[in-house]
């Protein structure tokens, strides 16, 4: 006991004398009110997870009579489930797919068109650039909200309201996604790279599918992310455009399954919609679990030099 | 503003109220030409022979039944029933439909509030010329009023909310209050009951537009006053109000209202609980407290709404929609026929089965109605309450033709009020100067 005590705080003191006042990655310096802080916002951003867990657990009833942070009487997670997929005819599974199809063709299209514009605007010089860059940084500050009701009689004009096509082709413009694949490119791209490339013969688009895509895939996934985010939690955009519900997105399907709770003669599913707003996070989640390692070395990118 | 030419200043309201601040770009086809164009009223017996397609915009759940009743009726009749979000929701897809000119409803549910906003905008059908002149006397004089805007019908009542005192007798019971009958022993009941239980009270609010505008209906009040585009706004000096504001500031004051939004999850929570013990609300409660708020059953019952001074019989509207045909729709009198079978026809008794309450008076007179005995309430015969209640609404309540607006700024004005030292006649005045302001900016004439 005595020696042990003994050698860790030789260990400890060791150091210490050597290098006064330095604390590595490794050997983070301590500090109470941080970790209280970090705590804190730890429980913030838990406890609303924590609770939509829990009380997706619940009937309707138990929902009214439990306390919210701990479960209820009866555990029908399952019995939920199986209502909220098939209630009004399985409504649910078709918002999901819906949902799924915009994400898909929405932020997919957002990233691609992201990645192409981002790359050609770093790497290639022509004139209006500087335009082009004062456009996009313009078009980063309006909120998509402010662009929704012009966009909507715009499409109207065009027919294109009630359908797929009103929500996917307005998610397809990212400007942020652009401005951070430009900034991405410039950095992760050497000059030099494609200047070899093109030097030993290849043609813009193989120095573009074989040199550069391979640099910029932690950009792409960043980019992928924060469109898919968009795309998954668009409300407004989807409630202006759609009337026919059996195209509503997962959004504006739960709403109204809210909504019928205040209605005269409405009933309300309290717990099918808790239920349904953890299903439809639970995608979310596993996209961020899964691109995780390449979403923290593309924020990471051109933090340090090389 | 008043140098401008009449014609003008119309119609800058007309095109304002249409795009509600929204957008008054697009759109410009005015007031959909007259589409249908029928004088002579709709034969609806024809006109569902001929058949064709209709889409309906509404959130009522038992619509449903109503259409798949309607089309197995008149199979060359397809209906297309669609719920494009509930209230709020639904008027501003309209509004940007009838903007866009593209995909407006033959048939949209409009609540009465908010019908004044959509006909003195053009937007709707005047029924009339089709055949709604012809049903004075049909409907009760609440709703009826409620879809006249100058000489126009611009919807038929589909349902009604004369407003009525639930109570949970378990909770009055145990507390000992008796069932208050006016306003003043409402105050002394919701006393009462916070002081033996502090968690318990006798009705939420936390500041709701429809509902204290019923309540100044009621009390007599007539703050509002339309004309065409002169809009006379005055809370200040309107005795109905003062009426309201006198008895409700004393139960604000006292925290004698349960903190707790209607329709929120713990809105039902409370109901359900006995926490909140009562609702002074529309006739269309039942069916919600009967899906919404299970564990009450047996222990709720009905009565008149507490009265403003002892013996006095008096109530007013609260909530309830109508069927309106936007001005743009293709097929006004098929749109017709259809609102007419909803409201007027076979569509009622099925609404009526599925839990709504209807406008229509011959059913409101009716022994079956009246006698139906509610197994939730105990047993009780809540629709004699209702219906009388539906006989004793006070008439002359007007709304604003932006009521809509008005009501999406309550909270930032009167309901300060429940959260805040400002007193509701505060409230009500940072309400009024909102509102008019709105108002005017929109092109009508506000006088305050």
């Amino acid at each position: 006991m005595t020696t042990t005590t003994l050698t860790t705080s030789a260990a400890r003191t060791a150091p210490r004398l050597r290098t006064p006042r330095r604390h590595s990655v490794a050997r983070p310096r301590r500090s109470p009110l941080l970790t209280a802080l970090t705590a804190i916002v730890l429980l913030y951003s838990l406890v609303p997870l924590a609770w939509l867990l829990i009380n997706a657990t619940k009937t309707q009833e138990d929902l009214f009579s439990s306390f919210g942070l701990w479960f209820g009487e009866d555990f029908s997670l399952w019995e939920n489930i199986t209502t909220t997929l098939t209630y009004d005819d399985g409504v649910f599974v078709r918002w999901f797919l819906n949902t799924v199809l915009y994400v898909v063709a929405g932020a997919g299209g957002a990233t691609f068109l992201a990645v192409l514009g981002g790359y050609a605007l770093a790497k290639f010089d022509f004139p209006g650039k500087r335009a082009v860059f004062a456009i996009v940084i313009g078009a980063v500050a309006v909120p998509g909200t402010a662009l929704a009701v012009p966009t909507f009689l715009m499409f109207s004009e065009m027919g294109l309201t009630n359908t797929p096509w009103a929500v996917i082709i307005p998610s397809l413009i990212s400007p942020f996604g652009l401005y951070l694949m430009w900034t991405f490119a410039a950095e992760a791209v050497p000059g030099e790279l494609l200047e070899a490339a093109r030097i030993d013969g290849a043609g813009e688009f193989r120095t573009f599918f074989q040199v550069s895509l391979p640099l910029l895939a932690p950009g792409i996934v960043t980019v992928l992310l924060f469109t898919m985010v968009a795309t998954w939690n668009n409300y407004f955009l989807p409630l202006i455009m759609l009337r026919d519900s059996s195209w509503y997105p997962l959004t504006v399907g739960l709403n109204a399954w809210n909504a019928q709770a205040a209605t005269a003669g409405g009933e309300a599913i309290f717990n099918l919609v808790i239920t349904g707003s953890l299903l439809t996070i639970l995608p979310l989640v596993a996209a961020f679990l899964l691109l995780q390692r390449y979403w923290q070395s593309g924020l990471a990118a051109g933090s340090v030099k090389e | 503003m008043n140098a401008r030419p009449r014609h003008l200043v119309r119609g800058t309201a007309l095109a304002g109220v249409l795009a509600l601040g929204l957008a008054a770009c697009g759109g410009g086809d005015g007031g959909g030409s007259g589409s249908g164009g029928a004088a002579a009223p709709v034969d609806t017996g024809d006109v569902l022979e001929e058949g064709g397609e209709i889409t309906v915009w509404a959130w009522e759940p038992t619509l449903e039944q109503v259409v798949a009743d309607f089309e197995d009726e008149y199979p060359n009749v397809t209906v297309n029933l669609e719920n494009v979000g509930t209230a709020n929701d639904q008027y501003t897809a309209l509004q940007n439909a009838i903007a866009a000119g593209d995909g407006v409803p033959d048939v949209a549910q409009i609540e009465y509030y908010a019908v004044p906003q959509f006909a003195i905008s053009e937007a709707l059908t005047d029924l009339g010329p089709l055949g709604a002149d012809e049903l004075e006397g049909t409907f009760s004089t609440g709703p009826w009023n409620a879809v006249h805007s100058g000489d126009g019908v611009y919807g038929l009542p589909m349902d009604s909310g004369p407003m009525a005192l639930f109570y949970n007798e378990e909770v009055f019971a145990k507390f000992g209050v008796e069932v208050p009958t006016t306003w003043e022993e409402y105050l002394e009941a919701a006393r009462t009951i916070h002081q033996q239980d502090p968690n318990a009270y006798i009705a939420n609010d936390i500041g709701d537009a429809g509902f204290t505008t019923s309540m100044i209906w009621q009390a007599g009040g007539q703050p509002y006053q339309v004309d065409g585009t002169d809009v006379t706004i005055d809370f200040a000096g309107d005795e109905g109000t003062a009426t309201f504001t006198e008895v409700w500031q004393q139960l604000i004051d006292e925290d004698l209202l349960a903190p707790v939004g209607s329709w929120s999850d713990e809105w039902y929570q409370g109901l359900g609980n006995g926490t909140i013990a009562s609702l002074t609300i529309g006739a269309w409660m039942p069916a919600n407290l009967e899906s919404g708020v299970p564990q009450g059953a047996g222990k709720w019952r009905v009565a008149e709404m507490p009265q403003w001074e002892a013996g006095q019989h008096t109530s007013a509207e609260n909530g309830g929609s109508s069927l309106t045909v936007p001005a743009a729709s293709e097929n006004a009198e098929l749109a017709y026929a259809f609102v007419d079978y909803a409201t007027n026809g076979d569509g009622v008794q099925t609404r009526i089965d599925g839990g709504a309450f209807p406008a229509t008076t011959a059913d409101l007179e009716s022994e079956e109605f009246r006698g139906t005995e509610s197994e939730y309430f105990g047993g009780q015969k809540i629709n004699e309450v209702l219906a009388d209640s539906a006989a004793n609404v006070v008439e002359g309540w007007q709304y604003l033709p932006f009521q809509v607006y008005a009501n999406s700024v309550f909270n930032d004005t009167v309901g300060q009020a429940y959260v805040s030292d400002t007193t509701l006649t505060e409230g009500l005045a940072a309400w009024q100067e909102q509102s008019a302001t709105y108002g005017n900016g929109q092109g009508f004439t506000v006088t305050e």
